[in-house]
């Protein structure tokens, strides 16, 4: 049975269909200029959130055999400012402070006694290279329960001998492949690296992984998230 | 099909034209979505590209094509970022809402390449590309239509899960391991969104070539004396 009807009355029809597609002029509201920049923001703020939810703190990156390293040579080095902000290794210390039972300025030494990992895991530059490194160094989840962190804040917070800053999430914090890097291929870090102190977390893009460490705050605030964070880049980017 | 069909009549000259409610209300709104999110996933993708042009190692780096910064979205790395990483869920949503609707409400069958599909291909290629006689036409759409959308919807499907892998490549890393790693992945989701858009082109002619009725059905919904329809 097929239906009559009056060609103006299926003309009304067919405006109506239109009409209904009106919900995809929403997206319109990405072009306007002061709803684009919440709009994005909130949209980042998502993936981020999302991001959070998808982390497991016992689920480790890959490593690698030797075998498949990049060479160190070959290893990039990248850096917002300067390859070599000029630190004062004989004096240096990572000024400890926030909710920690034991604030100070701890030495390259004293980190150094903690129990040592070297693990060959992949490096993803937000850019889109990535290279295989090794690296060795203590967990910062041995360091923060040395300096009696509270384990249950919300972040941990660096800052940088080139005036750089970063912040990690606690659950990343405390994952097992997370370190206060000072080796790279079993050789002390080199200055370009980030020597004396650097981070290394395999769960997290390259920008996170903060060089030339000079401060460490256990903190449940963050005035500023991240020197590229604060760009608009993802604060919490996990891989 | 159970596809509504009705006669319009003209009371003036008299004349009767049949039309067809080809593409429901749903099937619309995500084409609609998806084609402004495919452009945008696409254009800022380009912009994430600019930043390492390559698929090779950093050092040394060898560029594989400097995209121009006009056909880009973002501005800059960071910008792009935050349109992929917004519209990614814009469209994965459509996507899903698409798939949910086909499968749900049957209408899956008029766009699903199945076997007996096959044989009609080679013919309507030859017509398209070798000028060759037209098949007759029976549905809504011809063997190399079906194949062609049940091709993209497999490449949209590829491009979340190259997508994933590359974002996540460890917290899914059985799925960037199932494409080689991270740096794999990377490079299949750049060829998956090329082959996207050669779809697009070839959609593009089309919709060109077959003229304004065509294009109104997938805004209105109703195709004008479709072809199929015997009188």
């Amino acid at each position: 049975m097929t239906l009559r009807i009056d060609k103006r009355n299926f003309q009304g029809i067919g405006r109506r269909e239109l009409l209904k597609l009106t919900p995809v002029a929403l997206l319109g509201a990405f072009t306007i200029r002061k709803l684009q920049e919440p709009l994005l923001k909130a949209g980042l703020g998502f993936s981020d959130w999302t991001s959070k939810q998808l982390f497991r703190s016992g689920h480790l990156a890959t490593t690698f055999a030797d075998s498949e390293v990049t060479p160190f040579s070959k290893f990039p080095i990248n850096d917002y400012d300067v390859d070599d902000p000029g630190v004062d290794f004989d004096r240096w210390t990572l000024t400890v402070t926030g909710a920690v039972e034991k604030p100070g300025d701890y030495t390259l030494a004293q980190i150094q006694t903690l129990p040592r990992v070297r693990q060959n895991t992949r490096h993803v530059c937000v850019e889109g290279w990535d290279v295989i490194g090794r690296f060795g160094g203590a967990r910062l989840s041995d360091f923060l329960k040395t300096i009696g962190a509270d384990l249950n804040a919300r972040f941990v917070y660096v800052e940088c001998a080139d005036d750089y800053y970063e912040s990690i999430d606690m659950p990343t914090a405390l994952h097992p492949q997370t370190l206060l890097c000072y080796e790279m291929y079993d050789q002390p870090l080199t200055r370009e690296h980030g020597a004396p102190l650097r981070l290394t977390i395999p769960t997290k893009i390259g920008y996170k992984q903060a060089k030339y460490l000079t401060d460490l705050k256990v903190t449940n605030l963050l005035p500023r998230a991240g020197y590229w964070e604060d760009q608009g880049y993802s604060k919490f980017y996990g891989l | 099909m159970g596809a509504t069909t009705v006669a319009i009549e003209d009371v003036k000259s008299g004349e009767v034209t049949e039309a067809v409610y080809e593409h429901p209300l749903p099937v619309r709104i995500c084409h609609w979505i998806n084609a402004v999110s495919l452009l945008v996933m696409a254009g800022s993708g380009l912009q994430i590209f600019r930043a390492f042009p390559s698929f090779g190692a950093k050092i040394p780096q060898k560029d594989l094509l400097n995209w121009p910064k006009s056909l880009a979205i973002g501005g800059w790395l960071g910008g792009a970022l935050q349109w992929h990483l917004t519209f990614m869920w814009i469209y994965i949503g459509t996507g899903l809402i698409y798939l949910g609707y086909q499968v749900f409400s049957g209408n899956y069958k008029q766009v699903l390449f199945v076997p007996r599909d096959i044989a009609g291909v080679w013919p309507m290629v030859r017509h398209y590309f070798f000028f060759g006689p037209k098949p007759s036409v029976q549905e809504a759409y011809n063997p190399l239509q079906k194949q062609a959308y049940s091709s993209v919807i497999i490449l949209g499907l590829l491009s979340v899960a190259t997508g994933f892998a590359v974002w996540k490549p460890i917290q899914f890393s059985w799925l960037a391991w199932m494409m080689g790693g991270f740096h794999y992945a990377r490079l299949l989701h750049f060829l998956i969104m090329w082959a996207m858009l050669g779809f697009v082109f070839g959609h593009l002619v089309m919709v060109v070539l077959h003229g304004w009725n065509n294009f109104l059905s997938m805004l209105t919904g109703w195709k004008k004396d479709p072809e199929y329809i015997t009188k």
